[in-house]
């Protein structure tokens, strides 16, 4: 090899290297691009983990309550795989809302059957995805970790309003909550979120 | 001493370990890939035996979900990919008149981790609950929070033969850069090169984001993170986009290379130049281009936007139309041919023929409403089998009996080339065929036992296998024979500097076997 294509290998060597560390950052990259993508299309149903506010809608200008139509709102409650809580949607599984009406409080219901102290984190989703931004929660059980004493029972508070933006052909609203046991994730997380149960048992 | 040391290999072992010839290295690659090609074969045959009828008879469900898993792992890191790369050795140096590689002793590197890679890999199988069971797509969290511990030993290995083929991709752009004979222009290399080229390139833009992958489930499983868990915030659709960001340009980075060796066997037996060179050449580099925007059609089912299943559905159609044109432009150079049917090209034919229907279910599978249908049915596994054992398999077959010749000084027997095309050719659509019609009647694929209106193709599909297994045999004893006869020096078969009649390229002015050095001085390009 001359000195010229040596130098030349080199070179090629260096910058392929430096894009491959390129890629192997993109990779990592995907991940909060991913977390904005989907927060932009509602893919798989993602709502916002920020709370939201009410304005009542009194100023004059657009948007206002849309009075005369209403929108189906359904709550589900699934306990994922060997999640030993029992996990229960309000009694009210179905609501009738008016895009931009007030708030509406509802409460879900947790109780641990197990002989241990549980932390769960309940992952909320909303069908069809692109509802997700227009169902606007104030109040969530699902903004913290849970953590509920063995045996301990406890209500969930639930603030949400739909926004007057909803687009009219979403006829049917569907939000669901996932309990997942986060316990162990929890103990080894020094800044765990989870308030001792007593605070939350009613 | 020193100029004897620089003429020929050492002896022994350890011109196998330190050196960094490349032929000596492409040597290397292609008998590891052969090695792993058998081990990876052996579990199919396990599972074609426990699938031959309804019911569990040999292994459990759970160690065939470890055959399955391994079975896939091992013929796309462990046969393909290194077969092509061990191609990539031997060939490239010798068609663009280099000496050898541009960075040898990172070639030697790049070899010797593969052995450790997969040492590692298979050596899951004997640990407390047995190797990775979730599948080569290994998808969170059945490969985090449900795997079992093992799966450690699987990211480190995973991390290993990543690093392996980052290096030789590096190591074969910058051959390909810096060291053409003078006058090889760009739009001067054999198709050959030019698709392993782009191989090169995809590899690069495609391994890290691989190895980025395992890397986050490393830190699941052992870091508190939550990267793939919904519990901690996390999203397992996640792992698929990142996987399949990966897995669909791999499907690529396995088949170019074969396309590369079709278009130099085709034009040989045909007896004509290759039809349309400039336009393969953009063809392949689109399809590159484009394997990186297609991703999300293994996911149609996970639930996308409806812009976003049309978006993924349209652009995976649209790579039919590149294809397309490749498959036209090798049929065009057969068009009037004086053609000849030697191994290789019976073998080339058959890929043109049989990598279409692959094509052709690939493009069934690209509407999205249909697929739905067809996710995770035997129907997927008779498309990508169709596009791998036919496609790269068959690939690796052509390219060993066109260029065996030129690598030893011998020509194979013809005789059993003949016989080793024909019991694949049957073997391999006897296996893979009837899998199209379990798979659309609705078979579950990775499951060890079956509803029993699916016995039947099963049985065909079983016996297919077997045959095709066992007819590789063959392929050993062809091996052996030219093997043995260069060993023993004897001049029956020996083949002089063009071992086919009329074969262009630069390889064929070098005498067969080759110099252990290719082209210390550089040839000069018409
Ligand atoms: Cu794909």
């Amino acid at each position: 090899m001359t000195d010229k294509t040596e130098g030349g290998v080199r070179r090629t060597a260096w910058r392929l290297a430096a894009g491959t560390v390129l890629m192997f950052g993109f990779g990592f990259a995907l991940v909060p691009l991913y977390e904005v993508f989907c927060e932009l299309t509602g893919l798989n149903g993602k709502t916002n983990n920020d709370p939201a506010a009410y304005s009542a809608p009194a100023s004059t200008r657009a948007p206002t309550v849309r009075e005369h139509e209403t929108v189906r709102v359904q709550f589900l409650a699934i306990n994922s795989t060997e999640m030993p809580w029992q996990f229960q949607a309000p009694e009210t599984s179905e609501l009738h809302i008016a895009p931009g009406a007030a708030p509406i409080d509802l409460t879900y219901y947790a109780h641990n059957m197990s002989d241990r102290d549980m932390v769960a984190q309940a992952v909320p989703s909303v069908s069809p995805g692109r509802a997700a931004q227009y169902l606007r929660k104030i109040e969530c059980f699902c903004f913290q970790r849970q953590a509920l004493a063995a045996g301990a029972s406890t209500q969930l508070p639930l603030r949400f309003y739909i926004s007057p933006e909803l687009p009219d052909d979403i006829g049917t609203i569907t939000l669901s909550y996932t309990l997942f046991d986060v316990s162990e994730l929890a103990a080894s997380d020094a800044t765990a979120s989870a308030e001792p149960p007593s605070a939350q048992g009613s | 001493m020193s100029a004897d040391h620089h003429h020929g290999p050492a002896s022994g072992i350890t011109r196998w370990l330190f050196t960094t010839n490349h032929k000596d290295i492409g040597t290397l690659y292609l008998f590891f890939a052969m090695m792993m090609a058998f081990l990876g074969g052996a579990m199919a045959m396990l599972i074609r035996a426990e699938l031959f009828e309804p019911g569990l008879q040999l292994v459990e469900p759970n160690f065939f979900n470890q055959m399955t898993t391994m079975h896939g792992l091992i013929m796309v890191f462990g046969f393909v990919m290194p077969a092509f790369v061990g191609f990539a050795n031997w060939q490239l140096p010798m068609m663009i008149g280099a000496p050898d590689m541009a960075l040898p002793r990172l070639n030697n590197w790049s070899f010797w981790i593969l052995p450790f890679a997969f040492s590692i890999l298979v050596s899951t199988l004997f640990m407390e609950g047995g190797g990775p069971n979730f599948g080569w797509t290994f998808y969170a969290p059945l490969s985090t929070t449900y795997a079992p511990p093992s799966v450690t030993y699987f990211i480190f290995a995973v991390h290993l033969l990543g690093m392996s083929s980052i290096l030789g991709a590096i190591n074969i752009i910058a051959t390909i850069m810096n060291l053409r004979a003078p006058g090889m222009d760009y739009m001067k290399m054999p198709m050959f090169v030019w698709t392993w080229f782009i191989t090169a390139f995809l590899l690069l833009l495609v391994m890290p984001v691989l190895a980025g992958a395992v890397t986050m489930m490393l830190m699941d499983i052992h870091f508190g993170t939550s990267f793939f868990q919904a519990a901690g915030g996390g999203d397992p659709v996640l792992f698929q986009h990142v996987f399949w960001f990966f897995g669909h340009p791999e499907v690529y980075i396995i088949i170019l290379p074969a396309f590369g060796i079709v278009s130099q066997i085709i034009p040989t037996f045909s007896r004509k130049p290759l039809f349309g060179y400039t336009s393969m050449v953009y063809a392949t580099a689109a399809i590159a281009i484009m394997s990186t925007l297609v991703w999300a059609h293994h996911m149609f089912t996970v639930g996308m936007p409806l812009v976003g299943e049309l978006f993924f559905m349209y652009t995976t159609m649209l790579i039919a139309v590149p294809t397309g044109v490749k498959i036209f432009n090798w049929i065009s150079t057969m068009w009037r041919g004086s053609m000849t049917f030697e191994a290789p090209m019976l073998f080339s034919i058959a890929f043109v023929v049989l990598f279409s229907i692959g094509g052709f279910s690939g493009l069934m599978m690209a509407i999205a409403p249909a697929d739905f249908q067809y996710h995770d049915t035997y129907f997927i596994v008779a498309h990508f089998h169709y596009v791998l054992v036919p496609g790269a398999v068959f690939g690796v077959f052509a390219g060993v009996y066109y260029w065996l010749p030129k690598w030893t000084g011998r020509m194979y027997d013809e005789r059993l080339g003949q016989l080793h095309f024909w019991l694949t050719f049957i073997g391999a659509n006897l296996t893979f065929f009837p899998q199209h019609f379990v798979g659309l009647a609705g078979m579950p694929r990775r499951i060890p036992d079956y509803a029993l209106q699916f016995a039947d193709f099963n049985a065909i599909s079983s016996v297919g296998a077997f045959l095709f297994g066992t007819s590789q045999l063959v392929f050993v004893v062809i091996l052996v024979r030219v093997l043995k006869d260069k060993a023993s020096g004897r001049l029956e078969g020996a083949v002089g500097e063009r071992a086919w009649e009329g074969v262009e390229g630069l390889e064929w002015t070098l005498p067969s076997p080759p110099p252990y050095h290719s082209f210390t001085t550089p040839p000069s390009i018409r």
